[in-house]
């Protein structure tokens, strides 16, 4: 069998390294902190859409009652989605500085003579 | 028309600048294939809006509204929420695991000629579906715009078909990039000041469209009727409507991020950090883009009325004849030529992403292994297959002619995105357990179930009146009753990929799950920008 390194030639981590890297505090601690913010992020906004559709689809009355003026629940839950997407966005940006700060600590700790192959082999 | 024709022609001549710039700068794979990765945030943002605001959102979008009202907002919002999908889960560990295409991410864990050649596959799927799609638009467009022109359906077809072919097969991804920079500014312009103007007929009170809106009067059948746009229901009526919506949502909410000329986007930044903002770019450019949408397509419901848009060439009109009735002759022509400028953008996306897939995944890495025998060879290949797709795209468009409906073409690559590409790449990132076997069945099934259940739905099968022009494929009561088909083709397509990976046992994919999780978090052996 062709080993994924013959046939996409981008340059190869070593699986040791990388088990290494993988079972690290800094690397552990990198993805817990990611994960808390996108798997609730991820889950509010997918239940958040999907609730839409429904409120849309099988509660057409209830989508259908007047908010401010002649506009209805169904087009302030539309506008809500975009302040909600627009919202996500947002706060991502800001988390992800630490993230970038955190994945920084974890690149600093690996020895990266060894890890990083010349750029562009393969090429 | 001569503005119109002058605004295009200006358009098509500094674009084929870009082109010539991109040529002269284009050197080697990764320059043709990803821009040298050079590409910034705000650029690539741009880009991916341009790639992304199709016909269909554009000409599509606003008719939809005028005609269906809030059932019609429904697909503004659902373009828009998908980029949420793309900012979370997808755009950054893609950028760090892969060179040109999906297929590499999967084929780093996996084994890659069956992944990729079911990639590829699933990838040009989508791509014909959505290059038909925007090119019959095109032609039509044409055809109604400048039917005094001699120029008609086939003659515009052809064009924009030529067209593309020469910003891929010489500027390459470099080219297509700048081109969907400058049309997505020049949308965005032209959006904002038809927004200015339809608000400007409500003394700039938000509140006046959306009473006007709730009372909108036509005819239907013969009678007159008023209905209320800011209640959903027009379009999506039950038995069947709400599941066809909640189906549409699946679509929406994974089918982007799984529509291979906007992942392919991502691999034309330095770094997935650039990745990311240039998502956020893109969030700001399309979401705005898409309100504005919303309010043009209701201004033209209670400006136009929905009697004088179907009068009057049908749906895809609605936003141009909008255009010339609030900002007359010389607006009409700048928005007609930037609708034009909208389609070529977006097909030049879509068929480098197809050549790119052939080339690398097919090409080089399913056919040959992976050893490219000559150096350059994979641009070569991917060249001529841009030259192929093109023409290919020419002549099925032209043999389905300007009645075929553009949006549910769109719609079906956008489904097969959701079902086939969606999980499988989101498995293949986050899943440990994914196998081989998984992939094949996920994809296999995505794809299978997706274009299946479409041929015996409601968009293929159904009964036309005699007498009547032929509408639907086969003449027979539907045997699936919804339109839209990701209610069942999304889970299928995960499940497959699950049920598959847990018959299965691939400890070297299992072995492998600590490199991508090391790659795609901290960008380690990511290539960087060159050329």
């Amino acid at each position: 069998m062709n080993s994924p390194e013959e046939n996409w030639p981008l340059p190869s981590l070593s699986q040791m390294d990388c088990a290494r890297i993988a079972s690290s505090r800094d690397f552990k601690h990198l993805l817990a902190v990611k994960r808390m913010f996108i798997v609730p992020a991820f889950l509010f906004f997918l239940l958040n859409f999907i609730g839409f559709t429904i409120l849309v689809g099988y509660a057409p009355k209830l989508a259908s009652i007047r908010v401010i003026g002649a506009v209805t629940t169904a087009c302030l839950f539309a506008l809500v989605q975009f302040v909600l997407g627009w919202t996500i966005a947002g706060l991502y940006l800001i988390a992800s500085g630490k993230f970038d700060r955190l994945t920084r600590k974890v690149l600093a700790q690996i020895d990266r003579a060894q890890i990083d192959k010349p750029r562009g082999a393969g090429e | 028309m001569t503005i119109s024709l002058g605004v295009f022609f200006a358009f098509v001549a500094s674009t084929l600048g870009i082109t010539y710039w991109a040529a002269k700068r284009s050197r080697g794979a990764s320059a043709y294939f990803a821009a040298g990765r050079r590409i910034t945030a705000w650029q690539n943002g741009f880009a991916v809006a341009g790639d992304f605001m199709s016909a269909a959102s554009f000409l599509g979008l606003i008719g939809l509204i005028a005609l269906q009202g809030f059932d019609g907002v429904f697909y503004a919002v659902g373009g828009f929420v998908a980029f949420v999908t793309i900012l979370l889960v997808v755009a950054e560990p893609l950028r760090n695991c892969g060179k040109y295409t999906m297929g590499d991410v999967l084929a780093y864990r996996l084994r890659p000629r069956p992944v990729r050649a079911l990639a590829a596959l699933s990838t040009l799927t989508i791509a014909t579906l959505y290059m038909i799609a925007q090119m019959v638009g095109a032609g039509a467009l044409v055809a109604l715009l400048l039917a005094g022109s001699g120029i008609g359906y086939n003659t515009a077809v052809v064009g924009v078909g030529v067209l593309m072919m020469v910003y891929v097969v010489f500027g390459g991804m470099l080219a297509t990039t700048w081109v969907q920079i400058v049309k997505a500014m020049l949308l965005m312009a032209c959006t904002v000041v038809l927004t200015a103007l339809v608000l400007r007929q409500f003394h700039f009170h938000f509140l006046d469209l959306f009473t006007a809106a709730s009372q909108v009067a036509y005819h239907q059948k013969g009678e007159l009727v008023v209905k209320d746009f800011l209640q959903p229901g027009l379009h999506y009526r039950p038995p069947h409507g709400p599941l066809d919506l909640l189906s549409l949502s699946l679509i929406f909410a994974f089918g982007t991020a799984g529509l291979p000329h906007i992942l392919v986007k991502f691999y034309t930044v330095p770094d997935a950090k650039t990745a990311r903002n240039s998502v956020m770019w893109a969030m700001i450019v399309i979401g705005s883009y898409y309100v504005m949408t919303t309010i043009l397509g209701l201004g033209a419901a209670v400006l136009l009325g929905p009697d004088d848009i179907i009068a009057h060439s049908g749906t895809n009109m609605a936003g141009p004849r909008l255009a010339h009735a609030l900002g007359g002759d010389v607006f009409l022509a700048t928005v007609s030529a930037v609708a034009f400028a909208t389609i070529l953008a977006v097909v030049a996306g879509v068929m480098i992403s197809a050549s790119t897939s052939f080339a690398h995944d097919v090409w080089t890495n399913v056919i040959h292994r992976g050893v490219e025998r000559r150096s350059g060879e994979s641009v070569l290949v991917a060249r001529i297959a841009a030259m192929a797709v093109g023409a290919a795209a020419i002549l099925i468009a032209i043999a389905l002619g300007p009645g075929s409906n553009v949006l549910i073409l769109a719609t079906f690559g956008m489904a097969v995105a959701a079902s086939a590409n969606f999980p499988v790449l989101a498995l293949s990132l986050y899943w440990r357990r994914f196998t081989t076997t998984g992939a094949i069945a996920g994809l296999t099934a995505g794809l299978g179930a997706t274009l299946g259940l479409i041929l015996v739905g409601p968009n293929m099968m159904g009964i036309d009146p005699p007498g009547a022009t032929a509408r639907h494929l086969i003449q027979a009561r539907p045997w699936f009753p919804l339109e839209n088909v990701g209610i069942i083709s999304v889970p299928l397509g995960f499940l497959a990929a699950i049920v598959g990976s847990l018959f299965s046992r691939e400890p070297s994919a299992e072995a492998k799950f600590d490199e991508v999780v090391v790659r795609a978090n901290t960008g380690l052996g990511a290539e960087r920008a060159s050329g």
